[in-house]
């Protein structure tokens, strides 16, 4: 059984005329790393929003099809039962976080379950440690830079120990080296925890190391779903207006140019290897 | 023209920003100012509309020292785009926002005229009526600018314009700053946007620990390992992979940046005999 199952599922928002997503047909296990990437308004945000329940228990509108996550189907569960196998990370983390220091921060979500103290403190030191964050138990989130704001935003979605992790434009405030160290968290706790992680992003360069699956949207509707070099090569990339990564321009137009490729490379490590084998050709 | 000469920058908490740092910005200028968080970039640039003053040395905006001019006065030569929109947008409807900028500054006798030009000119005549809470954050983006360069300020400061903008937008963007560029404004741009910053082929300065490391063009900066490492900033996707064919492969010309640069370098060196 997936984790994830959207049968036929459209959703408009209350005061819209339109539909934000559209016929959505979707299947994920457990264990993937997805990169969700379309450009403004195509619908991605909607589309995590009926993962972790927000609709269509916290944004009114208009709900068909069915959704499933983890056997439960998310019309029949509270937003609060869901936060408990679905972990949300938004674009902003000052809009995020919301206590006086890391550790009130860390402790947040544990204590709303109503765990005991002793598994809320084992949690808490679990997460910390793994996401290096020990250092910044007793900081305020405004003293913290953005790249550990973030970190501290995803440790505190994962005390709830979820299934899944969504992250909606984890890095969009981060400078590129904060952005490259969550991403490759992202890649580790995905390996190490066999977390499932669903990530917006429009700097898909990022991911290329880690992701095996890309979905592509337009217009409310998925127009691509594949592996990495199935979709960004295609002509819906193209067209969609995403922003694909400048190797892979390079490759595409090196075919447009009448080169042979064997294979489409998406990252750097797979380009020198289509060129080592060219230049032996 | 805007002259920054031996100033220094300590904020009240005691951290000094800016050590000693001196630049000259002719008129009609496109500037990159970049470098890693907490380098002093926006208290640079803070400096440009007299935000902020200089605790040491002076700035001078056409010649005049930035102390002896009030922010208002400022910004009508000096126009100042915030990396998020929600910091600078308060009023109850886009055309609002914009006339605030407008009475603010003083420009009652073409207020409508200057009015309708921004809104046309950023694509908003349609929004005029709606509250700039309830647009996307691409169309308040929009919105910011709007109300900044209604007032057609000469030279124009953006903060970081591209954070968590796509690429249709970044695009948008791109095409704006080679409009005002050709328009003989001065523009500078506060960025981490190696990419972007490709695309717009300005000079740069990089700032580090509050002093200039460097002032060069996007070659002689972004194509630089040492510069880029000291600078904290990761090179673009292009420039890394043409250093890994260099390592592993062929020795490539070493300023690779853009995309054409590396195909054309890759039929040369490499593959020209699969053609």
């Amino acid at each position: 059984m997936p984790l994830i199952e959207f049968e036929n599922v459209s959703f408009k928002y209350g005061d819209s005329e339109n539909y934000a997503i559209k016929d959505i047909n979707l299947k994920i296990d457990e264990g993937e790393f997805i990169l969700l990437t379309g450009s403004t308004g195509c619908g991605k945000t909607t589309l995590i929003r009926c993962v972790n329940g927000l609709i269509p228990h916290f944004h009114q509108g208009v709900l068909e099809g069915k959704i499933t996550v983890n056997g439960y189907l998310t019309t029949e569960q509270t937003v609060a039962f869901l936060s408990t196998i679905v972990g949300v990370v938004f674009q902003n983390p000052e809009n995020q976080l919301v206590s006086l220091n890391v550790l009130r921060e860390l402790a947040f979500g544990p204590e709303n379950m109503g765990l005991p103290r002793e598994e809320i403190n084992n949690r808490i030191n679990e997460t910390a440690e793994k996401l290096e964050l020990k250092h910044l138990l007793d900081k305020t989130p405004i003293e913290l830079s953005g790249g550990e704001q973030q970190r501290v935003a995803i440790a505190s979605a994962l005390t709830l120990k979820p299934k899944i992790l969504l992250l909606d434009e984890p890095t969009a405030n981060l400078d590129p080296k904060s952005a490259k160290m969550i991403i490759e968290l992202l890649g580790a706790l995905n390996k190490a925890l066999n977390l499932t992680i669903i990530v917006i992003e429009h700097r898909l360069e990022l991911l290329m190391d880690y992701v095996k699956r890309v979905i592509l949207m337009e217009h409310g509707r998925i127009i691509a779903d594949g592996r990495p070099a199935e979709v960004l090569y295609s002509d819906e990339a193209e067209r969609s207006g995403v922003n694909i990564p400048r190797l892979i321009r390079v490759f595409k137009k090196l075919k447009q140019s009448g080169v042979n490729l064997i294979f489409n490379p998406v990252t750097i490590s797979e380009g020198v290897d289509a060129l080592k084998v060219m230049s032996r050709c | 023209m805007l002259e920054v000469i031996n100033v220094s920058y300590t904020y009240p908490s005691g951290d000094t920003a800016l050590k000693n740092v001196s630049l000259k910005i002719s008129d009609g200028e496109l500037v990159a100012i970049m470098g890693p968080n907490g380098a002093g970039k926006s208290t640079l640039v803070k400096h440009f509309n007299g935000l902020l003053k200089p605790s040491k040395g002076k700035v001078l905006v056409d010649g005049v020292n930035t102390t002896n001019m009030t922010v208002a006065e400022l910004s009508r030569k000096v126009g100042f785009v915030f990396q998020n929109a929600d910091h600078q947008l308060f009023a109850e409807t886009v055309e609002k926002e914009i006339e605030f900028t407008l009475k603010n500054l003083g420009l009652h006798e073409n207020l409508e005229e200057l009015k309708v030009k921004a809104l046309e000119d950023f694509d908003l005549i349609k929004y005029r009526d709606k509250s700039p809470f309830s647009l996307s954050g691409g169309e308040r983006k929009r919105v910011a600018l709007a109300s900044v360069l209604c007032a057609n300020p000469k030279t124009i400061i953006l903060d970081e314009p591209t954070a968590g903008q796509d690429l249709v937008q970044k695009n948008n963007l791109l095409e704006l700053i080679r409009r005002f560029h050709s328009e003989g404004k001065t523009v500078v741009i506060v960025s981490h946007d190696v990419e972007f910053i490709v695309d717009i082929n300005p000079r740069i300065i990089t700032l580090v620990n509050g002093e200039i490391l460097c002032d060069g063009d996007v070659q002689d900066v972004l194509a630089n390992k040492m510069i880029l490492e000291y600078s904290s900033l990761t090179p673009a996707q292009i420039t890394e992979f043409a250093w890994r064919i260099c390592e592993e492969l062929k020795p490539l010309p070493n300023n690779i940046i853009t995309v054409d640069q590396l195909i054309e370098a890759l039929k040369t060196h490499i593959i020209g005999g699969s053609l």
